[in-house]
């Protein structure tokens, strides 16, 4: 049902009118005075808050060793189902053949990617982090599937606090055997 | 005495089977109990603690004999004072057990505490994470905090067994299902314990498991990372793989199997439990069939006629015109299924065509590689397909095509070349090609007919034990290849003008049914399989010599 509402009658100041405009102006300039709010994107980039989520990148740690063992827990979490790992062995040379695991491949598509975090919260290594990277384009599509070589490239680096295999193997020379 | 007992799990009254333990009678009226070392088809070791219960009977009066009762009349249980093992405790008469109170909930957890100690927590990179009842138990039982500060235990890491698995002790629990299975199934130690107390750790006998064909049953059975198969070591988390129940196609034995697949490619086959095949083993070369599917054979992956391309309908539709033309022959493949032989067979008793087959035959191992190695030789039988074992080769009908008395050959499976028909053979009859690899007979057959493979079919095979058998497709079929049933049924339908028109297993089941006697109730097979009545067949020489859970009709 409609409701009809009543139109409140204007007084003889009110009809005017030339009242209304110069007030309205008024504002107008009053904000030509304030602090500016806008900036100009994309040749001025705003300040991003910490903690925002970004296009997720993969990470080496301070030794320069991926971090990533390819546990595929990103892929599985992934709602988008925008990362796709292919697992693979470290090999018996390597001075990490000790981790026995890292990733062959390791793709995300970001054109898929939703930038929900899920992925860097489910990484047991944290290997996997959202960047600061929010307006990702290209002009094509296949260009915006990052492979593992652009995952840490854009990645780069992120300090390990616990360095959870260097304790491991560490322990096992102390230990003597292995 | 009767065959069942009456106990009391948790307060509730059971009547279960006599002679068996706690663990298994609280499992089959599901009342879970957690367990490490305990495994059905081995011993009971008792080894890890796991399955800790209280037990208890009612108590007696020591003079007289006498129930004693509580104040308010029911029976009064005498608890044994400390926790049992489920495992190797046996169920008896009014036997009260109790599996959920707070002391044995402390008693799981301070185990599963116990076990973690020296665990590597190395899930990330463990094959068994997903799959592994260690991560589960402690999950659901565990503290989820760890108290231990010291250096946990250093132990041998990646170590080959045998080729073929990689063997971590330093995640091994101590179980010891891996040495009984040895010892009790293989029936020879190729596992053991070393050392003593805290730095025990699984070992290899020097030289064990070289040449041993059931030796990746331990990956199966290891209840933790500890021994992983090689091959699929670190090639697909568990989690993403889709199961389907199949029907080893390796040979008679019909073993059950798990078929892994994701995205249409398979990562592993594994056993299936069934106590009247195979209890839950297979071979090791078992469970590479998949890869000789993908690998070795080349696929027949697109219709062809006169070696030129052509859609499946068309390719369909000249053979159904080539076979009207004159008497035709078949040959045909025991890894077809039931339905498919019967299709098959149909087809031949309305063109009265002849068929033939072929035997793959090859050393029995007198476990679950049986001398024949075709999934479904004795299918053919019961459909009628054939009366007599066949032989080794197709020369018999080779000299009927050189004779002119056979102009069209429709030929499954068999690659005609290396069964006694030479080029010429070729130009004297039309061969109608249809299956799933190419061969030297694909490339000079007159039609090829894609079809699909065993890993991408549906339907029944029937093993030595004439035990009918259901299995499910694990990956679909590519596109561009036909199912076998309904390229059979069309050819049934426009050369035979049988009912077929609209095929599908289940109507194919239906009237197999009620046209072959043996195979009535077959629509509805129950998963361990159904034996069918075999004695018909009790004269064929089949060539299978005595095996695990069974016996040669000959020989009973």
């Amino acid at each position: 049902m409609a409701i009809v509402v009543e139109r409140k009658k204007l007084n003889f100041f009110e009809r005017w009118y030339l009242p209304q405009i110069v007030s309205g102006l008024c504002i107008t300039f009053k904000n030509f005075l304030k602090p500016k709010v806008t900036i100009e994107y994309p040749d001025q980039r705003p300040a991003l808050p910490a903690g925002y989520r970004g296009a997720p990148t993969l990470v080496k740690d301070s030794e320069g060793r991926e971090k990533c063992v390819s546990c595929q827990l990103c892929e599985f979490v992934c709602p988008s189902k925008a990362i796709r790992v292919t697992p693979g062995s470290i090999d018996s040379g390597s001075e990490y053949a000790y981790i026995e695991k890292a990733p062959k491949e390791f793709k995300i598509n970001m054109l898929r990617c939703i930038y929900c975090g899920l992925c860097e919260e489910a990484c047991p290594e944290k290997a996997i982090v959202l960047q600061d990277t929010y307006a990702l384009n290209s002009t094509s599509r296949e260009d915006l599937i990052f492979d593992k070589a652009r995952l840490y490239a854009a990645g780069g680096t992120l300090p390990d606090k616990i360095m959870k295999w260097k304790r491991v193997r560490d322990n096992a020379e102390l230990k003597g055997e292995h | 005495m009767s065959d069942k007992v009456n106990i009391n799990i948790n307060g509730v009254d059971y009547a279960v089977k006599a002679g068996q333990n706690v663990l298994s009678a609280c499992r089959s009226v599901g009342v879970e109990i957690p367990f490490f070392c305990y495994y059905p088809h081995l011993k009971v070791a008792g080894s890890c603690r796991m399955c800790l219960v209280s037990v208890g009977t009612p108590a007696r009066d020591r003079q007289t004999g006498q129930l004693i009762k509580n104040e308010d009349g029911t029976a009064r249980i005498a608890w044994m004072p400390k926790p049992a093992i489920a495992c190797g405790t046996a169920v008896c008469e009014n036997m009260h057990i109790v599996t959920d109170s707070e002391a044995i909930s402390q008693c799981r957890q301070s185990i599963l505490e116990f076990i973690l100690l020296n665990h590597p927590l190395d899930c990330p990179i463990c094959d068994k994470a997903g799959e592994c009842k260690l991560q589960e138990y402690a999950n659901r039982y565990g503290s989820g905090v760890s108290r231990y500060v010291e250096s946990k235990s250093v132990k041998p890491k990646r170590r080959e067994v045998a080729g073929k698995i990689m063997l971590d002790a330093e995640r091994c629990i101590l179980c010891s299902r891996c040495i009984r299975f040895c010892e009790e199934v293989i029936g020879k130690p190729v596992l053991g314990f070393v050392k003593r107390g805290a730095k025990t750790e699984i070992s290899v006998y020097p030289g064990g498991g070289e040449g041993l064909n059931y030796l990746l049953n331990v990956v199966d059975i290891c209840p933790v990372g500890a021994l992983t198969e090689k091959a699929f070591r670190f090639k697909m988390r568990a989690w993403f793989l889709r199961t389907a129940r199949t029907i080893s196609a390796e040979s008679s034995a019909g073993v059950n199997t798990t078929t892994w697949s994701r995205g249409g490619e398979i990562y592993r086959v594994t056993p299936r439990a069934n106590d009247f095949v195979n209890g839950s083993w297979m071979s090791d070369t078992g469970r590479y069939v998949h890869l000789g599917a993908a690998a070795g054979k080349r696929r027949l992956s697109g219709a062809r006629l006169d070696s030129t391309s052509c859609s499946l309908s068309y390719a369909v539709d000249r053979s159904v015109e080539i076979l009207r033309l004159s008497g035709f022959a078949i040959v045909a493949s025991a890894f077809m299924t039931v339905e498919e032989m019967f299709l098959l067979s149909e087809l031949a008793k309305v063109c009265k065509a002849r068929v033939y087959m072929v035997s793959h035959v090859a050393e029995d191992d007198g476990f679950l590689v049986s001398a024949d190695r075709t999934p479904n030789m004795r299918g053919a039988f019961v459909t009628g397909l054939i009366d007599r074992y066949p032989g080794k080769d197709l020369s018999e009908l080779a000299q009927l095509v050189e004779s002119g008395d056979v102009r069209t050959v429709l030929c499954f499976d068999e690659d005609l070349k290396a069964l006694g028909f030479e080029a010429r053979h070729f130009k004297k009859a039309n061969v109608i090609y249809c299956s799933s690899a190419e061969n030297a007979t694909s490339a000079c057959a007159k039609v090829c007919v894609p079809l699909e493979n065993e890993f991408e079919k549906s339907g029944m095979w029937i093993n030595r034990q004439f035990r009918l058998q259901s299995f499910e497709a694990a990956v679909e079929r590519p596109k561009g290849v036909s199912s076998t049933v309904a390229f059979v049924a069309e050819l049934l339908a426009k050369i035979g003008g049988d009912e077929f028109s609209e095929p599908g297993v289940e109507l194919v089941r239906r009237v197999m049914a009620q046209r072959v006697p043996q195979l009535e109730g077959c629509q509805n097979i129950p998963e361990e399989g159904m034996p069918i009545d075999g004695s018909a067949f009790s004269r064929v020489a089949f060539p299978e010599g005595p095996a695990f859970k069974y016996a040669p009709s000959g020989s009973k």
